[in-house]
């Protein structure tokens, strides 16, 4: 016999008449009280907190990755630009580099992979608003960028003699940018029809925002400029790279850090939709 | 408690790609009709592709059937699919979402998501965590875990948050003894506590005949019975069944063996005959003695399983099913 058989026979010993609530038979009258639903905010907490935890265990090495790249980036560029202008725009491109690879990039695969393999399921058979289930990883995943964020423009500042008076502006950059980013990213891994689409268009926003943020505006050609000021990062970047002159004009880093605001929400909202789709098929 | 009334959902056909063949339409389920009632677990077997897991979907507000109704405890599912995750509990057959979460934090953050607040959640996860035996591995991250002891904690987080209905998707799959005692014992305290009604999938037969009140027997989409083990087992009970297994491969020179061949299902060096007891003692007989028994390695003579139920019912997967 089976070693497990056994144990299996001895389960169910209580017969199903002695029940609470009745025979079996009896089938409820009208419909029954549902469970309360879990409500948007304790719900957002606890997904943010669940991910970020998730992101301490698995997404650190990516996180040195992301810092060690834009600094690499930034030590090459030392050798063809010589301060001004174009030296913000090489630190602070290189700085929101890091969120563009952990928020859109890194997002979009999870999300991606989640859907692929069955594990929205989840989320899904729980009473959770969609919006919390994709704000709490967005906001996790953007959080996740602040160390690296903070390390690159403290390095840029020092390898090319920026002041950091202003750094504190990063307080605004990373959860506007953040939010964009990461709304970006969630969307595309939700709507991307296969995992490997999701992880490509993730890439690829990668390297967009890598390309177009961190060269020079001016070197560039017109069509390559009007594709980076399409891309929501570039705001990040822009706004960023106004604080290091001697006397930022405040209006614009405002106007460029609301462009940033406006594509998150959008952004987020059409993730949340696309969760909304993606649970449901 | 749970009545399903004619679902169907049919996968459309999929146009063949480059170096994807084309793959015809598919009913995945076909005009499935189902009593649930309450207190009871309920058992859908069925080999692996019978669509089980597709019909549970469905069940729970994943998937929307083209045709048919689900109604549990009186909310119509199909027209409100948001309100199944207020009802049951499911545990899916992906750990993908928790992977990498302590078992702790995955029973947690799943109690927070069911609407509990911190504390109760917490309470309740410590109670699971101790009831299912888990407690010493609270801290580690369920993708360090063995396959059942990372299916135990999915269950556990399943778990908190009581609700009235589980639907639980091969619970058990990978699981030691120990584990499956566990997962039984708290099904079973639920039961009789609150009048937990369960809905389990499983290809297992043995699962099946020892834990299940009443079965419903999936192939290609649709319930081809549907009552107690016992009353399906009723209808087989004319048969017995006689596993012989050779040697090295069946001596096929005896011929009151090379008789048995046509009638025999083989796999490997393994026989499976299903045969009124009259003929399975002349068969035992004549394998236990003369030149076939030289050849025999092992036999065994059984009363009929579910997996004979299936297969006399006409189903169509001579494998799948497992005996476990």
């Amino acid at each position: 016999m089976d070693p497990n058989e056994g144990e299996l026979r001895d389960v169910s010993v209580v017969s199903a008449d002695v029940l609470p609530g009745g025979a079996l038979a009896v089938e409820e009258q009208g419909a029954a009280e549902l469970s309360p639903r879990a409500r948007l905010w304790p719900s957002l907490v606890a997904v943010y907190r669940a991910q970020l935890s998730r992101a301490r265990v698995a997404r650190i090495p990516l996180l040195f990755v992301a810092t060690f790249q834009s600094i690499g980036i930034m030590i090459l560029m030392r050798g063809v630009v010589d301060g001004g202008g174009e030296a913000r725009a090489v630190v602070a491109g290189s700085a929101v580099l890091v969120v563009a690879f952990v928020a859109l990039n890194l997002l979009a695969q999870y999300f991606g992979q989640l859907r692929a393999n069955g594990g929205l399921d989840h989320y899904a058979t729980l009473p959770v608003p969609p919006a919390a289930v994709v704000l709490g990883a967005a906001g996790a995943y953007a959080s996740f960028t602040v160390p690296g964020t903070v390390v690159t423009a403290v390095f840029g500042c020092l390898l090319f003699g920026l002041p950091m008076t202003h750094l504190w502006v990063l307080v605004a950059v990373i959860p506007l940018a953040g939010a964009a980013l990461a709304g970006l990213g969630a969307a595309l891994g939700l709507l991307a029809p296969r995992p490997e689409f999701a992880t490509l268009l993730g890439q690829l926003g990668m390297s967009a925002a890598l390309l177009l943020g961190v060269l020079p505006a001016e070197r560039l050609p017109e069509v390559v400029r009007l594709a980076r000021d399409l891309l929501p990062s570039t705001y990040g970047v822009e706004a960023f790279a106004r604080t290091f002159g001697g006397d930022p004009d405040w209006a614009l880093v405002l106007g460029d850090l609301a462009v940033c605001a406006v594509v998150g929400v959008i952004s987020l909202a059409v993730a949340t939709w696309a969760y909304r789709r993606a649970a449901v098929r | 408690m749970c009545a399903v009334r004619g679902l169907t959902k049919t996968y459309p056909a999929v146009r063949g790609r480059r170096g994807v063949p084309a793959t015809p339409e598919v009913r995945a389920t076909d005009d499935v009709t189902l009593d649930i009632r309450r207190g009871e677990i309920f058992g859908l077997l069925g080999p692996n592709g019978a669509g089980k897991s597709t019909l549970v979907r469905q069940l729970t507000g994943l998937m929307r059937p083209d045709h048919g109704s689900v109604e549990i405890l009186g909310h119509d599912i199909v027209r409100h699919p948001e309100r199944a995750a207020r009802i049951l509990a499911y545990l899916g057959q992906d750990s993908s979402a928790l992977d990498e979460l302590t078992v702790s934090l995955a029973a947690e953050t799943t109690g927070r998501l069911r609407g509990l607040e911190v504390r109760r959640a917490r309470a309740e996860r410590d109670a699971v965590l101790d009831e299912l035996g888990l407690a010493a591995l609270a801290g580690r991250p369920l993708r360090k875990l063995s396959g059942g002891q990372r299916r135990l904690a999915c269950f556990a987080a399943a778990l908190v948050g009581e609700r009235p209905l589980l639907v639980l998707d091969e619970p058990t799959t990978g699981m030691d003894p120990v584990a499956r005692r566990a997962v039984w014992a708290a099904v079973d305290r639920r039961r009789a506590e609150y009048g937990t009604t369960v809905l389990l999938v499983t290809h297992n037969v043995i699962e099946a005949e020892t834990v299940l009140d009443r079965v419903a027997v999936l192939d290609r989409g649709r319930v081809i019975a549907c009552d107690t083990p016992s009353g399906l087992k009723e209808r087989v009970a004319g048969e017995v069944r006689v596993d012989l297994v050779w040697r090295e491969s069946a001596p096929l020179h005896v011929p009151e063996v090379a008789a048995l061949r046509d009638r025999a299902v083989e796999s490997g060096r393994r026989w499976t005959l299903r045969l009124a007891p009259e003929e399975a003692r002349t068969v035992v007989a004549t394998v236990t003695g003369g030149a076939a028994f030289a050849a025999l390695d092992d036999f065994t003579l059984a009363t009929p399983s579910l997996e004979d139920v299936y297969l006399a019912l006409g189903g169509a997967a001579r494998q799948g099913l497992v005996r476990a």
